[in-house]
């Protein structure tokens, strides 16, 4: 607006809210924002409210019925299990993310040769889809007739004489510890199926987060660890009190977009495991397709919908909301 | 500074509606993609021109599509000029076609005819009044003269046929590696009590003896139905699937008990194998037997063993005597756009000619009694014997008994069940999901 003033030989108007520059600008988006509007708002609309009906067969006419399929969803040990699974593999899938990522990126980060071979290599696997990962990562971690018979990696770990590693895997039944839960209808704790498919999406996403964590890492000015180098701090004094802290919003993006990720992951699990061993590894999207489309409970899936609509939401919206207020103080 | 702020604002803006696109509402399902059938009509048809079909399977590679062409081949020389459109789609079993499908429905646009299942899974169409009854026509084609009266019977909804069957395949068949029996001098097992005993034989000789797949989700319900046929024999079998079904039956334990020391004489990574791995390691003699519908034939073939030779067959044990049938079969929409040309698509298919053209390919036995048996192999003309004379009960697991909701629950009990063998927690989930018996 500075510049705008002393190229133009206009006289100063009045500022007005809807100047020249804005119509513009509005009327480029608003093809946009109508799609959005409709396509995305209305559609979640038109989700919640066939959610609080009857539409549970393939016949249209249904009436209003509150929060019943909401109750009759959660009441499912299914669902809890979903829910579970959940949050098993949320956590685990972003603590790992992070730890490996940021790791990655300090060693990258650290002058070595080939740079930009490591940097390539690390965030490669993100150029796959998820289906790809689930296909290739299922043929690893099927476990074949262990330990006589094995195929995949148990069958690399006989031919390597470490036998004693193989393990069932996807195929995995148990639960640790598999705590009983009065009025809960699901065991509470670690599906040991879990464990590969987190292994098999940090391999696909924590490149990503490396090279999240290198941009974060390369925009650190040397001059604030030279100081604290001076003033005697050791290296890892440096990193703890220095690299980390500024890392922080780093950091918060990345469990932002992970996060939303892993909160409404699908196609890894449906074409690594398919949900089983029984519902190990199911989340609510493959419930949500099964009860929609095989068993024709529309409203069911509706509500299941919206729980993940507000899931994600719970992780977004303060974000949001914390960056925006960031961005006012600035 | 102004301008900035704003545009940061859209910004942000947009990206959560793109997070929120992105969660919300169903699973993208992939559009349909009208595929005109092969062997489209070659010149321009002359008088009768014009007229157009649209049908939906999914049919779509392998024996199943070599078959439904040959029936396209009859009925363009039959009825000329006329555009076949098969509304394919492919994968799943038929679950992406019936995602698109019920979409296609819902949105008041059905193709003319679609494959469905025979028996209660089409009923959640009839609910919905997308379907015609076609009892009138299957006497005006006088079907109901040539196929089994039992069959008509249980494809019977609300006292009307609903779709014409062209298929029967056979749920309950026990395959099994003929070299490995002969190794051992073990017979096919014929009661339960047999299965356990060939069963210890196998283990005590390191070979598994039963092959269990998971990762297509029917398998171990499917095992299940086999057992439930045994312990139940078909008129109690069948009363199970009525509304009001009474799951506290103590056989319904009992079944389960039997199904879990079954499957404890399994391979353990049941879950990481489709039921066509379970059939390879049959094949290869590292497992004694499975428990497969006769599709397994049609695999087996494809990959080059001879029936008799390499493999044999032999009714599920407990249920020799009793043929659990699944069908496919094609309906006729309620507003259907070409209803006459689906109703030749509807004669053709229940016809002789038909089925003889469409059967022996698709490696599946005609629905008609009065089939040329000389066109179909060794097993498939024991399979037309058994099934004119056995007595005939609905799979579940295949569409025939049960209404797909109640199928989904019956099938996630199972699964689950095929993880924990957990016994108590199986009958509990299989009475819960009795209410979903319309």
């Amino acid at each position: 607006m500075q510049q705008a003033k002393t190229l133009s030989a206009r006289p100063a108007r009045p500022a007005r809210w809807l100047n020249r520059d804005r119509v513009i600008a509005l009327l480029m988006i608003s093809p946009s924002a109508l799609a959005i509007a409709v396509f995305v708002y209305g559609f979640i609309a038109w989700t919640g409210y066939v959610s609080l009906t009857s539409w549970n067969s393939l016949a249209t006419t249904s009436t209003f019925v509150g929060f019943d399929n909401y109750l009759s969803v959660f009441a499912t040990g299914r669902f809890q299990t979903n829910i579970r699974n959940l949050i098993v593999f949320t956590a685990f899938f972003l603590l790992a993310c992070l730890l490996i990522g940021l790791l990655l990126a300090v060693l990258v980060d650290s002058r070595i040769r080939f740079e930009g071979f490591f940097r390539s290599a690390y965030i490669f696997p993100m150029a796959l889809s998820f289906i790809v990962t689930g296909v290739v990562w299922r043929w690893l971690f099927a476990p074949g007739n262990w330990p006589d018979d094995p195929t995949g990696i148990n069958l690399l770990f006989k031919q390597l004489g470490l036998g004693f590693f193989q393990s069932a895997w996807i195929t995995d039944t148990g639960v640790v510890p598999g705590w009983r839960v009065e009025g809960l209808r699901t065991r509470i704790g670690v599906p040991m199926a879990m464990i590969p498919v987190v292994v098999a999406a940090v391999w696909q996403m924590s490149g990503f987060v490396m090279a999240m964590y290198l941009a974060g890492l390369r925009g650190i000015p040397d001059e604030i660890k030279e100081a604290a180098r001076v003033d005697g701090a050791s290296e890892w004094q440096v990193f703890r009190t220095i690299t980390l802290p500024l890392l922080q919003p780093i950091t918060l993006s990345a469990v932002i977009i992970l996060g939303h990720i892993s909160l409404k992951i699908f196609d890894l699990i449906v074409t690594m495991t398919g949900g089983a061993p029984g519902n190990n590894t199911e989340v609510p999207g493959l419930y949500m397709y099964e009860i929609t489309f095989k068993a024709n409970k529309f409203a069911e899936g509706a509500a299941v919908a919206m729980v993940m609509l507000v899931v994600v939401a719970l992780l977004v919206v303060p974000y949001l909301i914390y960056s925006r207020q960031t961005e006012v103080e600035r | 500074m102004q301008m900035t702020r704003w545009v940061r604002f859209l910004g942000s803006f947009s990206i959560v509606t793109l997070i929120l696109a992105a969660c919300g509402g169903a699973p993208a399902t992939p559009a349909a993609q009208p595929t005109t059938a092969p062997a489209a009509p070659t010149a321009a048809p002359a008088s009768t021109g014009g007229g157009k079909l649209e049908i939906f399977s999914w049919w779509t590679n392998g024996g199943e599509a070599d078959g439904l062409n040959a029936m396209f081949d009859i009925y363009k020389q039959q009825n000329t000029g006329i555009e076949i459109v098969n509304a394919t789609v492919a994968g799943g079993a038929g679950t992406n076609a019936k995602t698109v499908l019920k979409t296609r429905l819902q949105g008041g646009q059905p193709p003319d005819s679609w494959q469905v299942h025979a028996g209660k899974e089409l009923t959640s169409y009839v609910d919905a009044g997308q379907m015609e009854p076609l009892t009138q026509f299957f006497k005006d084609q006088g079907f109901d003269k040539v196929m089994p009266p039992r069959l008509l019977e249980q494809i019977t909804y609300n006292g009307e046929i609903w779709s014409v069957p062209v298929n029967i395949h056979r749920s309950n068949v026990l395959w099994y590696n003929i070299k490995v029996f002969q190794d051992n001098g073990l017979q096919p097992p014929k009661t339960m009590d047999d299965f356990f005993t060939v069963a210890e034989a196998l283990k005590s000789k390191g070979i598994t003896p039963l092959a269990v797949g998971g990762s297509d989700k029917f398998e171990t319900p499917h095992l299940f139905e086999s057992v439930l046929l045994a312990t139940f024999g078909p008129e109690d079998y069948a009363k199970l699937f009525q509304p009001g079904a009474d799951w506290s039956d103590p056989r319904v334990r009992q079944a389960a008990e039997t199904a879990a020391k079954m499957l404890e004489y399994s391979n353990s990574d049941r879950s990481s194998l489709g039921w066509a791995d379970a059939a390879q390691l049959v094949l290869d003699g590292k497992a004694g037997m499975t428990i497969m519908g006769d599709w397994a034939h049609g695999y087996f073939i494809s990959k080059g063993a001879r029936v008799g030779v390499d493999y044999g067959y032999a009714a599920a044990p407990g249920t020799d005597g009793i043929f659990m049938w699944l069908s496919d079969s094609f309906g006729l929409a309620k507003g259907a756009p070409n209803p006459e040309q689906a109703r030749a698509w509807l004669a053709l298919c229940g016809s002789r000619e038909g089925q003889d053209a469409f059967n022996p390919k698709k490696g599946s036995i005609p629905a008609r009694t009065d089939a040329d048996v000389s066109l179909y192999d060794e097993y498939l003309q024991y399979s037309i014997k058994a099934f004119g004379s056995e007595q005939l009960a609905p799979s579940v697991v295949h569409g025939a008994a049960a209404p797909e909701a109640y199928m989904t629950e019956y099938g996630n009990a199972l699964n689950v069940f095929a993880s924990d063998l957990d016994v108590d927690a199986v009958v509990q989930a299989l009475q819960d999901a009795a209410r979903d018996l319309k």
